[in-house]
């Protein structure tokens, strides 16, 4: 079984002079020096004291010096966390401090997320611009650590029911086996250029990374900035002439309202892959009529398990669609199961919880032994894994998406526990009572309305720019509410618990929905 | 000027702020760097004001300098429609 590290020994052994990462700003890495440069990383952590099994924290912008690390870390047996560089630094702090980094690699913009010597004990930390430059321009191999594809590769943290982030644990195997998927169905070469719009703490990046490194092929990192510019995004896409693009619809969305695509001959693209949210129809057929060159396939499943159904989109899709593609078949490499919540198989057709089992199913969450028994079924000696998602079959078209039962919504691709929102609403000094509420939106995806009473001594309520303010320094951007509904004190049931159905009825009624 | 002014704030309030006050959303206050417009809605308040003032802007007018107020914003209309 192979390792994401011997993806990049064999291509640099294959290809040492072909580009393998190029920068947001223009510089490019080739194959050999990507390898050298990680390796001396890999020398240097394990040096200091990293050993296999530790966790090592990145909290950096995309850059080739970013991937450097990941692959660094990777050498040196450890795994990588990979930490969103512009969120709240408490949430980072928190994510660090919870999987217990051994050691952390930052600029000196995200120094200040470097946990305290009393929480979390470093063996080395590392600041881009100085001490990293440093260990990576020596000629240092990389340590003799065996290469154990069953050893985690990355921990990726997404919303928490509870309010904390939870780590998803990925090892190796788990991610090999998606790549090695990827190059069964999406034939891809060293003469491809692969976009890399979504960043590395979210599990979209894995398809980018390494099934170019796999075959040699060059990654184009799409910065923060860039990303949310969707005219410099179209222009970046033809001045590249990228083969493949992989994003969220709603960045897609973008280029497609915003980007001025007839300005720009995007004919070298070949597939146009898409995945983390519906994808609503209307602007699907916009972006297919303005590229109507590639292949264009939904791919769908949770960090947990990377993609694990996917559907291709037929060419020309018709004027009068509205209902969502399918999110279409079992990926080789999973086995899907779809049970009543009491457990029984569904008769096809009928709507189910969907269950995946298989090599790219992960680890269980970090530290977290109450969401691991309720996250896993265990049933003909396999595990299980529960995704929360809603589905039905058809045979045509395979697995359709029907929602979830839970409070776990999907926004811009990100993945969002509506009570890590509320979470963040309660820690408002004049926040009384703080309920968010999802609805279905024809042109956005999703809206979240927040509703809120404050404290009877707290004086006025907060304007909404000031929450909008608030939210903006305690929730990632994506978790900031569309909207917000102050009451004097909330609906509650007869169980006195907030009464969330009677809020969801009234936004349905204002055709919120 | 002021009635460009409350056009751009009219739209802001309509479309990102449903319910505010229009006295909270005054011309300097900043819109991006306080978290009231992200990406997304900025993309959308810069396709708005070139359609409606029948400009075209570039990436580099609307950086922060001269697109995070309202008043910023009026001003740099204002620049455009003289050019």
């Amino acid at each position: 079984m192979s390792t994401l590290v011997d993806y990049l020994s064999s291509s640099s052994a294959r290809w040492p002079d072909r580009t393998a990462i190029v920068d947001p700003g223009g510089d490019a890495l080739t194959y050999a020096e990507l390898d050298r440069r990680s390796s001396a990383l890999a020398g240097f952590l394990a040096a200091r004291g990293v050993a296999p099994g530790d966790r090592v924290g990145v909290v950096l912008p995309k850059s080739a010096t970013t991937v450097t690390a990941l692959f660094g870390i990777m050498k040196a047996g450890a795994a990588y966390v990979p930490i969103d560089h512009s969120a709240p630094a408490e949430r980072g702090r928190g994510i660090l401090t919870d999987c217990q980094v051994r050691a952390v690699i930052v600029d000196a913009h995200s120094r200040a997320l470097m946990p305290s010597a009393s929480d979390v004990p470093l063996a080395a930390s590392l600041v881009v611009g100085e001490s990293f430059d440093a260990a990576v321009a020596e000629a240092r191999p990389a340590p003799d650590v065996a290469r154990d594809a069953s050893a985690l590769a990355y921990i990726l943290y997404t919303s928490g029911s509870t309010g904390i982030p939870k780590g998803v644990m990925l090892t190796h195997d788990n991610a090999v086996s998606f790549v090695d998927w990827c190059s069964s169905v999406f034939t891809p070469s060293e003469q491809d250029r692969f976009s890399s719009h979504a960043p590395f703490h979210f599990d979209l990046s894995v398809l980018d990374l390494y099934v170019a490194i796999k075959h040699g092929a060059a990654v184009h990192l799409i910065s923060e900035e860039l990303g949310k510019n969707p005219r410099e995004l179209a222009r970046f896409i033809a001045a590249n002439r990228l083969t493949v693009w992989y994003s969220t619809p709603s960045i897609l969305t973008l280029l497609e309202q915003f980007g001025h695509l007839e300005a720009q001959d995007c004919s070298s693209l070949r597939l146009v892959l898409f995945a983390g949210e519906v994808f609503p129809v209307k602007h699907l057929r916009q972006v297919q009529r303005r590229w109507p060159g590639p292949d264009y396939y939904n791919l769908y499943g949770p960090t947990e398990t990377n993609v694990c159904t996917f559907a291709k989109i037929p060419p020309g899709i018709p004027d009068d669609r509205d209902t969502p593609y399918p999110i279409g078949f079992p990926c080789a490499h999973c086995e899907p199961l779809v049970l009543e919540a009491d457990g029984h198989e569904v008769t096809p057709g009928e709507e189910g919880l969907l269950y995946i089992a298989g090599r790219s199913v992960f680890q269980g969450y970090w530290n977290r032994p109450v969401e691991n028994s309720a996250a896993f079924l265990s049933r003909d000696g396999r595990r299980w894994y529960n995704t929360g998602d809603v589905v039905r079959w058809h045979p045509d078209d395979g697995f359709i998406y029907a929602g979830r039962r839970d409070r776990m919504v999907k926004r811009r691709g990100y993945r969002i526990e509506l009570g890590e929102i509320e979470r963040g609403l309660y820690l408002h000094p004049r926040i009384h009572e703080a309920a968010v509420i999802a609805m279905p939106d024809a042109d956005a995806g999703v809206t979240i309305t927040a509703f809120l009473s404050c404290h009877q001594d707290a004086g006025r309520a907060p304007s909404i720019v000031e929450m909008k303010t608030f939210c903006a320094s305690h929730l990632p951007g994506y978790m900031s509410p569309d909207r917000f509904v102050f009451e004097t004190s909330l609906p509650r049931t007869s169980t006195d618990k907030v009464d969330y159905q009677s809020l969801r009825r009234r936004l349905a009624g204002q055709g919120a929905a | 000027m002021n009635d460009m002014k409350e056009t751009i704030r009219q739209f802001i309030l309509k479309t990102y702020l449903p319910g505010e006050s229009p006295a909270n959303l005054r011309d300097d206050t900043p819109l991006r760097t306080s978290g009231i417009l992200d990406s997304l809605a900025t993309l959308g308040l810069v396709s708005y004001v070139e359609k409606e003032f029948g400009i075209e802007l570039e990436a580099h007018e609307t950086g922060l300098e001269s697109f995070d107020r309202i008043e910023d914003i009026a001003a740099l209309v204002e620049r455009k429609r003289a050019q």
